[in-house]
């Protein structure tokens, strides 16, 4: 569904991602680990344009080349964006900022309404008019989600969705994961938790400097404690 | 009584057309980040247009009331495309560039149309024709008031409404709010920043236009609406607070009641009763009524600007000679070149203190004419009330202006970015005013006569040489001050005022000495042109005179420390030469402003080192 082919990326004249190689099957749940500063979140800023990937990358979603288009046509061809600093809009109400994020229904996936989100969400449910500047971190964590799931995205791109979060949140984010998971929809997360990765995804892809070190079931992963005490915080 | 409840209402229907302009520009700006100098244009061309409409409207059908309504729309509507069009085809390719040259593009827009407007409706003021309906008055309290004039009154808040309405209950409102925010955010989630963008600048566009078009009947359509107005709307905007629309309605009562009563309490001082009222606001509220702290704009990582070096000594040995040459010009040259060179010497002095502020400050000032000004006037009023000799009057010069800047300059340096530019602007606009108002003390436009040089200076050769000696002089000084310890604490506040602030320096006190010594420099680069001229004139302080400055800091690059000499140089040679020999001077001009901010969003010295460093690059790989 997703095929990433010798991505490179820079800020300035830093050079962060090295040929990062990765393919997503429709449906599945691929988990990036690394340490902090590992280059997770910039895999995912450079799969949304919003740093541009170097000339020679190949980034293929559903087949169409998308390496070097505009945020907002990535966004549109059904790409979905958590950011790790989860940027909501502090001025807008819960429902402005979902409003934010409608786009139209895609064919073969039943279209997100705010109901329907309040469903998994159902902290939101009971805030739709409180502004997005007065909620606790785990709800905004939640409208961030939410927000990116009103483009009825095919695929989701989530940044670290446990951080800083309580366990009872954490627990909570897993369910809708799962959730999300269960609509039909392929997710991309990336993690530094890997009690939580073992809990949502199906495997595993580990980055180190903006390399990509490992790749496999998040069971064989556990199998091979060497990788993990090499690149994993653990 | 009564006066006061007429004056009132004067100052609510005044009120709504300041609201439709401000409220355009804070929108604009809110989105945008950009500040568009050239929103006065399209007020004014909404009252051309209107003007236009109308009467064709009316040869067509009689002077209804319903078909000016109807103009008015058109007009609105009109400026709005042209908003649209002016940002598809020219801002859209510069939100990336510094605020700096976003501004210059707009303030090249501003010159365009004013020939533009010049061309197409003449330099004669038109006045829009009053039918009966239009003259009508109504009785309140015992007084006539125009009725007109109470149905504007009803035009702000009924706009107020629409605005909250579009940006509260309209998906597009929300979009525009959540961009004002996070605009990368937005486009993750696939909204088309563009159209959103183009929309923003035709409601902006419109609200100006529409604002143009309302005070037509009371006011007539004239050429000098564009600056006028949009000095006021910074006033505005920036007390009620960058990007807050209730700010803005909020702000723009405020400041046309002043105006209302200052100019029956206090006539000849309103301008300094809303310079006070601004004021008042700014210490109280820095960010203006209902405005929040900008986040603090930081340079990108690894764009630390250059350091300024030390001219390499051949620059040096060239500029001597051309000096020699300068002052030997008297043996060999005509008086013109002589009467020239003294201008030469001025603009060195004015875009050098221009440039301390710019290069080493970082404080982008567009309002550096006040300064020029004020030494002008400075030395002018010295002669005309206290009858001082040339000698006490470069003194005074320099003094007068630098006192101002110190007030000023005490406001702006808290601020930065476009809000320190209309700060500026607004201070400059408002020295201009007084010198164009108060014509018992100043001669208004008709200006100072007879300011001419002591009997010993009265010479051409003697003034050349007086005219070198102060403004090189100066000049020398300043430079002189970028490498001494206060050039590199200026720098040190502007890279990083945490950092200055932790190893010791009060980056505020130190941004205004800059401030003030720039205010300094001008003034008596002011001083010795008003002698130089032997009269001063309210356009000494205009708007465009501050452009010029910058164009000459810009034009030599702002990281040199050569850079302001030869850029003062350039230009003066250039306007003298080139821009004089065109008719429509201000339509190329702008032209050019315009092109080289689309050729070089960088800054021309940021595209030689982009150069510079690519060809490094190839030759590394
Ligand atoms: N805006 C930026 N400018 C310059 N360098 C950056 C920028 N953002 C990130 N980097 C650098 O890029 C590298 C990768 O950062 P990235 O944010 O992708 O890491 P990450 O794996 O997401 O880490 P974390 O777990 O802390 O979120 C780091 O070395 C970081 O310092
Ligand atoms: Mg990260």
């Amino acid at each position: 569904m997703l095929s990433i082919r010798h991505l490179d990326a820079f800020y300035g004249r830093a050079h962060i991602l090295r040929d990062v190689t990765l393919e997503v099957a429709r449906g599945e749940v691929l988990v990036l680990l690394g340490r902090n500063g590992a280059g997770k979140s910039t895999t995912m800023k450079a799969i949304m344009g919003l740093v541009r990937p170097a000339p020679g990358a190949s980034v293929r979603f559903d087949g169409t080349e998308i390496a070097g288009r505009a945020p907002h046509e990535i966004a549109r061809m059904g790409l979905g964006y958590v950011p790790e600093d989860r940027r909501i809009f502090t001025d807008l109400t819960v429902m402005e900022n979902l409003e934010v994020g409608r786009q139209p229904a895609r064919d073969g996936l039943e279209p997100w309404t705010p109901e329907r989100l309040f469903a998994i969400f159902p902290n939101l449910a009971r805030m739709r008019d409180r502004p997005g500047g007065r909620m606790s971190g785990g709800e905004q964590q939640m409208l961030t989600i939410a927000r990116t799931l009103m483009g009825n995205p095919r695929l989701v791109l989530l940044d670290e969705p446990s951080e800083g979060l309580a366990p009872v949140i954490v627990q909570q984010m897993a369910e809708a994961i799962a959730a999300v998971k269960a609509a039909g929809l392929t997710i991309v997360l990336s993690e530094q938790n890997l009690h939580f990765a073992r809990r949502v995804a199906d495997r595993a892809a580990i980055i180190e400097k903006g390399i990509v070190r490992w790749t496999g079931t998040l069971a064989a992963l556990d199998a091979e404690p060497d990788i993990k005490a090499q690149y994993l915080s653990v | 009584m009564d006066f006061i409840l007429i004056q009132f209402l004067t100052g609510l229907s005044n009120a709504s057309a300041l609201f439709l302009i401000a409220s355009g520009l804070t929108v604009i700006f809110g989105v945008t980040r950009i500040v568009n100098f050239a929103h006065g244009s399209f007020y004014m061309l909404g009252a051309y247009l209107t003007w236009t409409i109308t009467r064709a409207l009316w040869d067509w059908g009689g002077r209804e009331p319903l078909l000016f309504v109807l103009a008015i729309l058109f007009a609105a509507l009109a400026v709005g495309a042209l908003g649209a069009l002016i940002e598809i085809v020219l801002l859209r390719r510069i939100y990336r560039a510094p605020e700096l040259f976003q501004l210059l593009a707009t303030f090249g827009v501003v010159l365009i149309i004013q020939d533009i407007a010049l061309a197409v409706w003449g330099p004669e003021d038109l006045p829009l024709p009053r039918p009966p309906w239009l003259r009508r008055f109504v009785e309140i309290a015992g007084s006539r008031f125009p009725q007109y004039d109470l149905i504007l009154i009803l035009v702000g808040p009924a706009v107020l409404a629409a605005l909250w309405f579009l940006f509260q209950r309209t998906r597009f409102g929300i979009l525009v709010r959540a961009a004002t925010q996070d605009r990368e955010m937005v486009a993750a989630l696939g909204v088309d920043q563009r159209i959103l963008f183009t929309g923003v600048f035709f409601l902006g566009s419109a609200l100006a236009g529409l604002g143009g078009a309302i005070v037509l009947p009371s006011q007539s359509a004239f050429l000098q609406m564009d600056l006028a107005i949009i000095a006021e709307a910074f006033v505005v905007v920036v007390v009620g607070g960058l990007g807050s629309v209730p700010g803005a309605f909020l702000a723009s009562l405020l400041i046309a009641e002043v105006q209302a009563f200052g100019i029956v309490l206090v006539p000849k001082a309103t301008l300094v009763l809303v310079f006070l009222v601004m004021a008042g606001v700014l210490i109280v509220r820095p960010y203006g009524l209902l405005g929040r702290p900008q986040a603090h704009a930081r340079a990108a990582t690894g764009t630390v600007e250059p350091v300024i070096r030390p001219a390499p000594a051949i620059l040096g040995w060239a500029g001597a000679v051309a000096l020699a040459l300068a002052a030997a010009a008297p043996f060999f040259a005509g008086p013109y070149a002589v009467t020239v060179l003294v201008e030469l010497a001025v603009f060195v002095l004015f875009a050098a203190s221009l440039h301390l502020m710019m290069g080493p400050g970082g404080i982008v000032s567009f309002g550096h004419a006040a300064y020029f000004g004020l030494g002008a006037y400075g030395a002018a009023l010295g002669l005309r009330f206290l009858a001082v000799p040339m000698e006490a009057g470069l003194v005074l010069a320099p003094l007068l202006a630098g006192l101002f800047g110190l007030v000023f300059g005490w406001f702006a340096v808290r601020l930065s970015g476009v809000y320190l530019a209309m700060l500026t602007l607004a201070f400059a606009q408002i020295v201009w005013a007084a010198a164009f108002q108060w014509v018992e003390f100043t001669g208004g436009d008709n200006g100072i006569l007879g300011v001419w040089p002591s009997d010993w200076a009265r010479g051409k050769a003697a003034y050349l040489w007086l005219a070198i000696v102060l403004c090189i002089g100066a000049t020398l000084l300043l430079r002189r001050m970028i490498h001494a310890p206060f050039g590199y604490a200026l720098r040190a506040a502007r890279d990083s005022e945490l950092r200055a602030e932790a190893i010791g320096l009060d980056a505020v006190r130190i941004r205004l000495g800059a401030f003030v010594i720039a205010a300094l420099g001008a003034g008596l680069a002011g001083g010795v042109y008003a002698y130089g001229k032997g009269s001063v004139f309210p356009t000494y302080i205009s708007i465009p005179k501050s452009i010029d400055a910058l164009l000459m800091v810009l034009l030599g690059g702002v990281q040199t420390v050569s850079g302001p000499i030869v850029g003062a140089l350039a230009y003066h040679t250039l306007f003298l030469t080139v821009l004089q020999a065109f008719a429509w001077w201000r339509l190329v001009l702008g032209l050019a402003i315009v092109l080289l901010v689309l050729a070089f969003p960088q800054g021309i010295a940021g595209f030689v080192r982009q150069r510079y460093e690519r060809a490094r690059g190839i030759e590394g790989a």
